[in-house]
């Protein structure tokens, strides 16, 4: 058996995955809905909506206390997903003794902080509300668990002493392809003989009124919000924005020689990355979709295969009228007429975009459904937009023998990541 | 002895308080009699002030320049120094393969919004996250966001100055700069990327960008002294600096083929993060000291952020394991810049050995009088977390 891909570079097996979104902790429950076309969208109960265009999100409201606010929330998606994964892999969860790679969303002080500074600052003396009395409560009280909840290391710091990680985590944000480039980054090591073992997680936890207000203002977010399990529905003609979400996707990878030397169960394989920036506009993609298409081919020449060995693909599928239109004119540049054969579904459709999550989830998904054989529908596909001929999976999920899907994960910024996880070698 | 896949630098971009691009700011340094400060705007705080510039040299684009905060403007622009002294400015082959890590742990909130919900709420309202939503939908300015946003500082970079090999931001205070070189240059090493730009920016003239360091009481309240030297200053001992460093990494094969002027190679980078306390942190410094090679080198450049009990772990090593090497520590003529403390710290390594001269003492006993060095150690103990080191060794072969 060989231990080395197409390029001579180590074999990359996933050994243990784990996730959150709004459907539920751990890939089972996650599996059993989202293969059931439900929906984690619904109405937003954490914060008043009031004056917000969008009241509705996939939230995740199962796991930490409201009043304990975004990074705590952050911090527990990523550690329920870590742990999942480790504890599959069978490696040890407090000496984990691989590298970590996080991606996380960017962190700043939240408003019922601000208030409760200007509040502490009023009481040491400060005349005005603002800054200046911010700063005064800053260095006069005691704050220290707001210093680290806007550390942007903080999160990384905290699950690397809980799973025992190696060497310095890395913290990254390529806007809504993180978690792609997170197991991205995670293979890269693996191949350089820097590491065995690694873990790469995704999370985003910061579902607030102020990121809602900052995605509607750039008009990204879908205002359909009468039926809040209708509203994400990506290729589809009525489609008006995402759906913000949270949740948490991790990955356990290792060289496959490593992971059968420990006898470990191999669960697929990740088999290539692709990347490619648009330095064309900051929200939108050049019209051409040369970035996401060079990502898309930059992936499976990574992972030396062609278009015909791809069976299934993850869509990124975000449901705004800007990203469907641009991902089906990528994948049919790529993929030529094959294209309508190919089923391709959007889990956003049922999750929600989770943001610097979304890349990691739909990787686990994507490997889950190589393994059962079942490809997670697109729901809410009762009105195709006729320019899009793609088979989304309407609907219903579909069983169907997968050897190898794409992954897309297309962000703000230019930002455009592709994997291809394909299943165990026989 | 060279090796094809050997990293070297080929770029340096400065822009600090001391002037703008890598030789104004080696020229400052040379001549360093004192930093220049600003201690009213943010008083009690001091700062380190962004100099005059003229963003159009590397911004042209006026729409461009709008669409950014501070930060980004600050990065975008010397991201465009260091191409452009790599002789990559402009070549679009070159930029549309070029491999890019920027360490950018986020952008400035707009400060007249968050005080107008400030005084409301004191005011008294019904219900306070009614009252939030509602000046914030009314206020905020819609593309704010784009500029807050950690990654637009890299997507601004591939806008402006069309790099689109690969863009990833990493983010994490010192961190966050220490393993954007780490992996920038051991993906070069490793024949994974030929060239990639690594960098960082930060804007210390902003009162969130002050808070978020104060909240841990981390900064000085009684202005500036040599880092060094900072326990008797009232404070916590870290005066904050605008300004941003970038490099132009290079395989040897590569730079040595377009011919690129070469000012030094890279050494791999050692990066850790633990326990604090003085026995745990010094048990890390030592071990990363002997991964990097630090023992040879022939003077440290240090970025250390002049924090109390940091700084003091770090002076405990250096007199411990590197009694014998000069130390510079050059936060204290540029300021803290956070993300882009790391990068900050190789661009000054990298023109001490290319310029075949010591970095001067920069004000401190604790610094001693040093020969032209060979080999540099380069380290950052961040302020709250991490540690990194690397090696930067004087250019050999072409292009030296």
């Amino acid at each position: 058996m060989s231990f080395t891909d197409h390029a001579g570079r180590p074999i990359i097996a996933i050994t243990g995955a784990g996730v959150v979104s709004s459907l539920g902790a751990g890939k089972d429950d996650n599996w059993a809905r989202l293969t059931a076309g439900q929906s984690g969208i619904h109405r937003i109960n954490r914060f008043s909506t009031e004056h917000l265009r969008t009241t509705i999100a996939g939230t995740v409201d199962f796991m930490t206390p409201v009043e304990a606010g975004s990074a705590a929330l952050t911090y527990a998606l990523a550690e329920a997903a870590t742990l999942e994964a480790i504890r599959e892999s069978g490696l040890s969860e407090s000496d984990f003794g691989g590298p970590l790679f996080l991606a996380a969303p960017p962190v700043e002080l939240e408003w019922w902080q601000r208030l409760k500074l200007d509040a502490d600052g009023r009481e040491a003396g400060g005349k005005e509300p603002g800054y200046d009395r911010l700063l005064l409560a800053a260095r006069s009280g005691e704050h220290l668990d707001f210093f680290r909840s806007i550390q942007f290391g903080t999160v990384g710091q905290k699950l690397q002493e809980r799973l025992g990680t190696r060497g310095l985590p890395v913290t990254l944000s390529t806007a809504c392809a993180s978690g792609a480039t997170a197991i991205q980054l995670g293979v890269e090591a693996i191949r350089r003989g820097e590491a065995d073992r690694v873990i790469s997680v995704g999370t985003d936890g910061s579902v607030t009124a102020e990121a809602l207000v900052r995605f509607s203002l750039l008009s990204a977010l879908s205002t359909q919000n009468e039926v809040p399990e209708k509203a994400s529905k990506p290729f589809s003609r009525d489609r008006d924005g995402f759906v913000m979400a949270e949740g948490a996707g991790a990955l356990v990878m290792e060289s496959l020689e490593s992971a059968r030397a420990r006898g470990a169960t191999i669960l697929g394989i990740l088999e290539g990355c692709g990347e490619c920036a648009d330095d064309f506009h900051r929200t939108r993609s050049k019209p051409d979709g040369s970035p996401a298409i060079a990502a898309v081919r930059a992936a499976l020449d990574d992972a030396g295969v062609s278009t015909d060995d791809i069976g299934y693909v993850n869509a990124h599928g975000t449901s705004t009228p800007e990203n469907d239109k641009m991902e089906y004119l990528s994948l049919s540049t790529v993929f030529g007429d094959r294209m309508a054969s190919i089923p391709i579904s959007s889990n956003k459709s049922m999750i929600g975009h989770t943001l610097t999550a979304a890349g990691a989830i739909e990787a686990v998904f994507s490997l889950h459904s190589i393994r059962t054989g079942t490809l997670p529908p697109t729901i809410n596909h009762a009105n195709p937009d006729p320019a899009i001929e793609l088979d989304v999976v309407p609907n219903q999920a579909r069983k169907a023998e997968v050897k190898r899907v794409l992954s897309n994960s297309f962000g703000f910024g230019g930002q455009n990541t592709c994997l291809v996880i394909a299943a165990e070698p026989a | 002895m060279t090796s094809p896949n050997d990293v070297v630098i080929t770029g340096i971009g400065i822009l600090s308080s001391l002037g703008e691009g890598a030789e104004a700011n080696w020229t400052a340094l040379r001549s360093f009699s004192g930093p220049v400060l600003d201690g009213d705007r943010f008083a009690p705080y001091t700062v380190h002030p962004l100099p005059e510039v003229d963003w159009s040299l590397q911004i042209a684009k006026r729409g461009d320049q709008r669409q950014m905060e501070a930060w980004q403007r600050i990065g975008t622009y010397t991201a465009g120094l260091a191409l452009e002294d790599a002789g990559i400015k402009g070549d679009e082959a070159l930029c549309a393969s070029m491999d890019m890590i920027v360490a950018a742990s986020g952008g400035e909130r707009d400060v007249d919004v968050d005080t107008m919900i400030l005084n409301k709420v004191a005011e008294g309202v019904d219900d306070i996250g009614v009252a939030i939503n509602e000046v914030l939908t009314t206020e905020l300015r819609p593309t704010l966001f784009l500029a807050q946003l950690s990654n637009l500082l890299a997507g601004n970079i591939s806008i402006v100055h069309k790099v689109t090999g690969s863009s990833r931001t990493f983010m994490g205070e010192e961190g966050s700069g220490i393993s954007a070189v780490q992996t920038a240059a051991a993906r070069i090493r490793a024949g994974q990327s030929t060239h990639a730009l690594v960098g960082g920016a930060y804007n210390a003239e902003h009162p969130d960008m002050l808070l978020g360091y104060e909240l841990g009481h981390f900064l000085s309240r009684g202005g500036w002294a040599p880092v060094w030297e900072r326990e008797p200053v009232e404070g916590g001992g870290i005066v904050s600096g605008s300004g941003g460093a970038f490099l132009v990494l290079e395989s040897r094969e590569h730079a040595e083929k377009r011919g690129a002027k070469i000012y030094c190679t890279l050494g791999p980078v050692a990066a850790d993060q633990g326990m604090p306390g003085t026995q745990h942190t010094l048990a890390r410094l030592e071990r990363m000291a002997a991964e990097a090679g630090l023992a040879g080198t022939g003077m440290i450049v240090s970025s250390a952020s002049g924090s109390h009990s940091r700084t003091a772990d770090e002076k405990t090593f250096l007199q411990a394991h590197a009694a014998n090497i000069p130390v510079r520590g050059v936060t204290s003529a540029f300021g803290h810049m956070r993300d882009a403390q790391f990068p900050m710290a190789v661009a000054l390594a990298a023109l001490s050995l290319s310029h075949g001269e010591a970095l001067p003492p920069l004000g401190s006993a604790f610094e001693a009088e040093a020969d032209a060095p060979s080999s540099i150690g380069v380290l950052t103990v961040g302020f709250n977390a991490a540690e990194g080191m690397a090696v930067v060794s004087k250019a050999e072969g072409a292009g030296a």
